[in-house]
């Protein structure tokens, strides 16, 4: 802990005599810890209660029959969401950690110093739109844009061995497939990336840097003998933050994408695996009883995915708080 | 920087190495730019995008090329990953200019007084507007911000004031873990355990304000306990201690020093967190639902607010789409206003009031 806030000592022998005052202000200490303590005692509450209610309303589901199911038998039926969920996230990933890196890096050691805090703000900006208003850009502005890339890449590769498992099929005439809602994706987690990445980069001890560039290194071979090493685990820890929040999109996903059955992985064909969030908010309004059920269960599918990705970056991020000894 | 020295050559003398003037990489940039587009108009299929990809693309290899000849592979290098950078930079800025202007011209044709000024309340087709929706949000957004702030500045407070020691020091690394843990709940997952969560205290199938609310204040909670800790640790421990020197309470010192020192960071936090969650789509879609007509009680019936109303106008239009689309993309043009005027309003209060760091 950094900040030491020792109380000062206040107890004395239980012999000296208690004036009003001092009954009072203990009264008010302890109510007022009681509060604090009370409220941060909530959120325990309340995550319990989260993980609670999602099993209790997923049990009907999961312990079901299949043939009862409305969607049919539950693991079966997941499967293909929760594939679609990871694909299109892995996917947001490949586009969105390069682009983070570069543009962390560019506002900590490249641009000019007196712009790089405006800059960092512009790309927080993006962090601001909200979801619905990126669906809308993505079907109307990106998809009809991406099209004739995605025509001239199914046209060029798609029949080579084996590209066709990825680039093949028949291509969307929409441009609305999982390739573009990746890239939504990859826009949407890239503040967040950028963010975190950008504070792990500037934690890089300034003598190391100056070190580096005292020997003679150039800003690029700087950039990789001390910044890159140092910032690792906050990157990884980034990365993770943003997959979190690609897995767990829906809004995006479920305008722009136009779903299919099953799960493949072709990128360019108008019947795309979707994803478990897009899913739910696609069929909730319409359900009812079991139905429901079975939702709630594949959130929960989302949830525990999610939970393990955050938990992961989290411990990554904390034994990188413990050891980082640098400065 | 100005050391080339490569081992394999022998040393050159630093101060008379050869180095581009300064003004190449521009003079490069237009030239690699000039002659992507002369390219692409003599093959007549000239498109801005493909102009500026092939164009920066001649650009990157012709640099490094020149650069390699003439300053050795190294300053090369450098030289190649600043024009990554950059160009990587300007990539991600693209989706926010697009996304802006894409907004803005398609967002402006229904922007008017009436769709500030009649819910859709009997509308089917053209006409109608989004002041229902606007109030949904506002009464919506107003409760997740009530419920939230209180719970997550305390929490904050005891993270900070009191989580240093003891068996509260457990508590508070418990809590900090869940409060991360929270930050990453997907923002479906919290509106499917506020749907829960009412339809088994109001009966199965509840739509209503309230628990939209909740489920926001499930998302909001974790921002402002990280934004609040963040400025609480900010107060010098010294402050702190003048006061108990002074024999003011924990509790006292806590209210009038730490607090009123930090209010600024903590309203930007509050604020930034009400801007996250004001845009949420997903979690109201399954609790608030959506509706056609006015409803300021967040206790009874289904509310409208911006985002549901804008996914609803996209996604099922009548007969004749135009104005249905039209509308969605207003709604969207006043959601992307409210949420970036919010931050703002967040960063000026930061920057206006922002505590001297020692850093």
């Amino acid at each position: 802990m950094t900040t030491d806030t020792r109380e000062p000592r206040v107890d004395e022998p239980s012999s000296a005599p208690t004036s009003l005052l001092r009954d009072r202000r203990r009264f008010g200490d302890s109510l007022f810890k009681g509060v604090a303590t009370g409220s941060g005692t909530l959120i325990l509450i309340i995550l319990a209660a989260v993980a609670t209610f999602l099993v209790g309303l997923s049990i009907p589901a999961l312990t079901a029959p299949g043939d009862e199911l409305p969607y049919g038998p539950f693991w079966s039926w997941v499967f293909p969401y929760a594939a679609g969920t990871v694909w299109a996230a892995a996917l947001a990933m490949l586009f969105a950690v390069p682009v983070a890196i570069g543009v962390a890096l560019f506002i900590t050691h490249f641009a000019p110093r007196r712009l790089a805090q405006g800059l960092g703000y512009i790309i927080d900006l993006l962090a601001a739109v909200p979801s619905v208003v990126f669906g809308l850009w993505g079907i109307n502005v990106l998809a009809p844009m991406v099209q004739p890339i995605y025509g001239w890449l199914n046209s060029t590769v798609g029949s080579w061995p084996v590209f066709s498992l990825i680039f093949g099929g028949q291509v969307s005439g929409t441009g609305r497939t999982i390739l573009t809602v990746a890239l939504v994706l990859a826009v949407m987690c890239l503040p967040i990336i950028t963010a975190v990445t950008r504070e792990v980069f500037l934690q890089t001890p300034r003598l190391h840097e100056e070190a580096s560039l005292a020997l003679g290194a150039t800003r690029w071979e700087m950039i990789r003998q001390a910044v890159l090493p140092f910032g690792t685990p906050g990157l990884v820890s980034a990365c993770m933050l943003g997959l979190g929040r690609a897995l767990g999109e829906t809004m995006a996903v479920a305008m722009v994408l136009s779903p299919g059955a099953g799960f493949h992985f072709q990128l360019l064909t108008s019947s795309n695996p979707n994803s478990i969030a897009a899913n739910i908010a696609l069929q909730f309004p319409e359900a009812f009883g079991l139905g429901r059920n079975q939702l709630i269960a594949s959130g929960l599918v989302l949830f525990v995915i999610t939970l393990i990705v955050n938990m992961a970056a989290r411990a990554i991020v904390a034994r990188r708080a413990e050891f980082s000894g640098a400065n | 920087m100005h050391g080339t020295i490569s081992s394999a050559q022998k040393p050159r003398n630093i101060l008379t190495s050869a180095q581009l003037p300064k003004y190449t990489s521009i003079a490069m940039l237009v030239a690699s730019m000039a002659v992507a587009f002369g390219v692409l108009a003599l093959f007549e299929s000239a498109t801005g995008l493909m102009g500026v990809l092939l164009g920066s693309l001649i650009y990157l290899v012709s640099n490094y090329a020149l650069s390699a000849s003439v300053e050795g592979p190294r300053k090369a290098k450098d030289r190649l990953a600043l024009n990554i950078v950059t160009a990587f930079f300007i990539l991600a800025l693209f989706p926010l200019v697009s996304v802006i202007w894409g907004t803005l011209s398609k967002g402006i044709a229904r922007f008017d007084g009436e769709f500030f000024g009649s819910s859709m309340r009997n509308i089917v087709g053209e006409g109608g507007g989004a002041v229902h929706a606007i109030w949904g949000t506002l009464i919506i957004t107003g409760l997740a911000t009530l419920i939230s702030v209180p719970i997550g500045i305390l929490t904050a407070i005891f993270l900070v004031e009191y989580g240093g020691s003891g068996k509260a020091a457990t508590l508070a690394r418990l809590i900090r873990f869940l409060v991360d843990v929270m930050t990453g709940i997907p923002s479906i997952v919290a509106g499917l355990f506020a749907y829960t969560i009412f339809s088994i205290l109001m009966g199965p199938g509840t739509n209503n304000g309230l628990s939209g609310a909740s489920a926001l204040s499930v998302l909001m909670i974790p921002t402002v306990v990280r934004s609040t800790e963040e400025m609480l640790r900010l107060v010098p421990n010294e402050l702190r201690e003048a006061s108990y020197a002074l024999g003011v309470p924990k509790y006292r010192t806590i209210w009038k020093i730490v607090l009123p020192t930090s209010i600024a960071g903590i309203v930007t936090g509050v604020v930034l967190g009400i801007a996250r969650v004001i845009g949420e789509t997903a979690p109201l879609l399954v609790t608030a639902g959506i509706t056609a007509s006015m409803n300021l009680n967040p206790l009874a019936n289904p509310m409208a607010t911006l985002p549901v109303f804008v996914y609803y106008e996209y996604t099922t239009p009548g007969a004749d789409p135009t104005p249905y689309i039209d509308r969605a993309w207003s709604g969207a043009l006043t959601l992307i206003i409210i949420v970036m005027g919010l931050n703002l309003i967040g960063r000026l209060i930061a920057w206006k009031f922002a505590p001297k760091a020692g850093r």
